[in-house]
């Protein structure tokens, strides 16, 4: 491997989080972001293949080593490290709201699922999974709400756009209707 | 979907929503797919009867948001139950506004599919220095704010603030005693003096104050006599003889 993918190797090895090409730049900013890109495709290439326990993996806006799959029936029986817990229903459906209608109030959250939201939001605002994004026009200014990479972190994505379109899913949804005041 | 499981006489009344449905919407769905209906031209009267039943038998009578669409679904069954001329184009289908939210949700439930799949198949694969979740200290959401934002915020928190209430105390402010020792010497001395004399050239609020609360007793004692021609005119001070208490 070249001088620059063996630095940031290293880099990525230490950290125990997705570090990001920004953030990888600061180890040698001379390189330039095109040469900091192809160094980590060559270390993920190091890893491909079935050769290693690890692989190189692109989430979260960033990159990050992670033990592959086949692994983790084995390192968790052995407790070295345990799965997160999973997230509820409630918290999945306020996720993939916000998700896709950021930045959202809780109003417009509390509608779609039907039911008041304000606690599960509090929940994944405590877990990092959504964060205040800023604060919307009208009555009260509420607050509004956006993904973190936290949440990219925790589903394995590495960015929004690696969200299904809503054109693809099963169910096929009209453009929202303008609300209408009851 | 897992398949309710009616658990009557549970005193804790609404932990059903937990663990089956996370809303009025999702338990409509519910019913809905199990009888395969359409959901394009539901047949309202039949779903809302089931609804009704449904939460009187889970025992979720409490929960408001269940009771609202209760009162929904009977509302757009009554709708429907109104004469409607044939041909008319005017004609607005009651059942719009549920389907459009009920097609909404499904949506969601996908994206909800989708999101908990990809959660557990990243839980598949740890990184270094692994540490589960729950054990991460909570961070605060970051704040973000512009300079301007703050500045109007804390101009906002400002002006609630109530102008605060000083006591200053000061130690016998008004020397009454001093005035009227002062006020008795010149009546000894005088028949009559004007209110300058008293209170000298430059008098501080103090003074003035003093001065005037012993005039009006020494008046109220009737020591003395205080005239004044007209607003800001000169004050008189006229010495009178002491009348015997009453």
């Amino acid at each position: 491997m070249s001088p620059l993918a063996q630095l940031l190797e290293a880099a990525l090895f230490a950290a125990a989080r997705p570090l990001s090409v920004e953030e990888l730049l600061a180890l040698e900013p001379e390189a330039g972001a095109a040469a900091v890109d192809a160094a980590l495709v060559e270390i993920r290439d190091t890893f491909v293949g079935g050769i290693h326990g690890i692989e190189l993996v692109e989430i979260g806006e960033g990159w990050q080593f992670l033990t592959r799959r086949d692994y983790a029936e084995a390192i968790e029986r052995a407790e070295f490290a345990v799965r997160p817990r999973r997230l509820s229903p409630a918290a999945l459906e306020t996720l993939a709201i916000i998700a896709y209608r950021q930045p959202v109030g809780r109003i417009e959250v509390d509608e779609i699922r039907g039911v008041d939201s304000g606690a599960v939001i509090d929940k994944l605002l405590e877990r990092g999974l959504v964060e205040i994004v800023t604060r919307g026009e009208g009555l009260g200014r509420p607050l509004l709400y956006g993904t973190t990479p936290q949440f990219l972190e925790t589903l394995g994505l590495k960015d929004l756009e690696e969200l299904p379109r809503l054109d693809e899913l099963q169910v096929a949804l009209r453009p929202p209707a303008p609300a209408e005041p009851e | 979907m897992t398949t309710p499981v009616p658990v009557m006489g549970d005193a804790n009344g609404f932990v059903v929503e937990l663990e089956q449905f996370s809303g009025p919407l999702d338990l409509l769905l519910h019913l809905i797919r199990e009888d395969e209906l359409d959901i394009t031209d539901l047949p309202i009267a039949k779903i809302a009867d089931q609804f009704l039943a449904v939460i009187g038998e889970l025992g979720l009578n409490q929960a408001a948001d269940y009771l609202e669409m209760a009162a929904r679904l009977l509302r757009i069954k009554a709708q429907m139950l109104l004469p409607r001329r044939a041909g008319d184009d005017e004609w607005e289908d009651p059942r719009a506004e549920l389907v459009r939210r009920l097609l909404e949700y499904q949506q969601i439930r996908e994206l909800v599919e989708w999101l908990g799949a990809a959660a557990v198949r990243r839980a598949e694969q740890f990184g270094r220095g692994f540490a589960p979740t729950p054990a991460a200290p909570a961070t605060p959401a970051p704040l973000v704010i512009d300079l301007n934002d703050l500045l109007a915020a804390a101009e906002r928190v400002i002006a609630l603030i109530p102008e605060p209430v000083l006591h200053r105390v000061v130690p016998r402010p008004l020397d009454v005693e001093g005035a009227t020792a002062r006020i008795e010497e010149l009546l000894a001395r005088h028949e009559a003096f004007g209110w300058l004399e008293v209170v000298g050239e430059r008098p501080t609020i103090v003074d003035v104050l003093s001065t005037f609360i012993a005039l009006l007793e020494l008046a109220k004692r009737g020591a003395l006599s205080v005239r004044q021609d007209g607003p800001f005119a000169p004050i008189q001070i006229r010495r009178e003889s002491p009348r015997p208490a009453a």
